[in-house]
């Protein structure tokens, strides 16, 4: 299915949890945040949050900055 | 040589020297001038997760968040929505409930918009976090966002990046004469003159980046910096004597020859 996926379309896996979805995108889980559909999806949720054709995540984290 | 601690929210710093980690060369290199600053408070930015290539290494495998106090910002956000947003994200990403809040007016200066700082500001402290607001030299602002709950206020210097200097020593001292809480100077020194100026007019710590990220030698810079601070806050503890227009001697007078 499609999603979008920051800012951009992204094929992903069909039937996939927010868990399902990090484990896809090889990204670990302890130190970012996810955004669906411009709501904040908490850690403790990931299992069990569908991610559906058409929806809109941000998954974003820690990177260098200013002050 | 020590100085004494400062106290935000009941946690403890050694450092009275915070730092960003923006503009260095690699991570390596903000590792190592992290370090030799001797800070204990590092900024860092909230921003999307690279998802084509996952191979790059990330910030805080450099910067041990048991070592060192994360400090995410909101850089670049111009509404108090994106600032909201931003800072709720970065609490949600489990590391930290501080978030340095910045919410800027203007692409050319940087300066905040102060009125949607201070909504922001309103939001985040009742959702709990410990906000520390970048805001202008404005002492009633200042004033505004300790009164709804800031643990501490952090105006500029001067424009971010800019490497001007406190351009308002006085605006500097009225605030912190006005609020009762930390005053952190945040964005626009440039080289360490400026922070011992700083911490001697009695402002509690520096926030600062460029200054030292873009110095010829980081690394150099940021061991300046640290003694910038420390002398500036060992003088004003000690106390420096009045501006005079004429001169006083300092050898005695008796016991002249010819006298």
């Amino acid at each position: 299915m499609t999603i979008t996926l920051n800012g951009e379309e992204k094929q992903v896996p069909n039937n996939v949890t927010i868990t399902g979805l990090l484990a896809f995108l090889n990204i670990q889980r302890q130190r970012v945040a996810v955004e669906l559909n411009l709501e904040i999806v908490k850690k403790d949720a990931y299992d069990t949050t569908d991610v559906k054709e058409g929806d809109s995540l941000e998954i974003v984290s820690f990177m260098s900055g200013g002050t | 040589m020590s100085v004494d601690k400062l106290v935000i929210a009941g946690i403890e710093f050694n450092s009275r020297l915070w730092v960003g980690t923006g503009k260095y060369k690699d991570f390596a290199e903000t590792k190592r001038a992290v370090e030799i600053s001797g800070t204990d408070v590092v900024t860092v930015a909230v921003r999307r997760v690279n998802i084509i290539d996952r191979s790059k290494e990330n910030l805080l495998d450099y910067i041990d968040p048991k070592k060192y106090k994360i400090l995410p910002n909101t850089a670049g956000c111009y509404t108090a929505k994106d600032a909201i947003r931003t800072a709720m994200l970065a609490v949600e990403a489990g590391i930290t409930n501080w978030v340095k809040l910045e919410v800027l007016g203007d692409e050319k200066t940087l300066f905040p918009d102060n009125e949607a700082l201070l909504e922001a500001a309103k939001v985040l402290v009742k959702e709990g976090l410990i906000v520390l607001p970048y805001t202008s030299d404005d002492p009633i602002m200042a004033r505004k966002l300790v009164d709804i709950g800031c643990p501490a206020v952090m105006p500029l210097a001067a424009p971010i990046g800019s490497g001007l200097g406190i351009r308002n020593p006085y605006n500097i001292k009225i605030i912190l004469e006005t609020v009762k809480t930390p005053v952190i100077v945040d964005a626009g020194v440039g080289t360490a003159s400026d922070v011992a100026l700083a911490m001697e007019l009695g402002c509690d710590a520096v926030l600062l980046n460029t200054a030292i990220a873009g110095a010829k030698d980081p690394i150099a810079m940021a061991e300046a910096m640290k003694y910038g601070v420390l002398a500036g806050r060992l003088a004003y503890k000690a106390g420096r004597i009045p501006k005079k227009l004429y001169a006083t001697a300092s050898s005695p007078l008796d016991g002249m020859i010819g006298s």
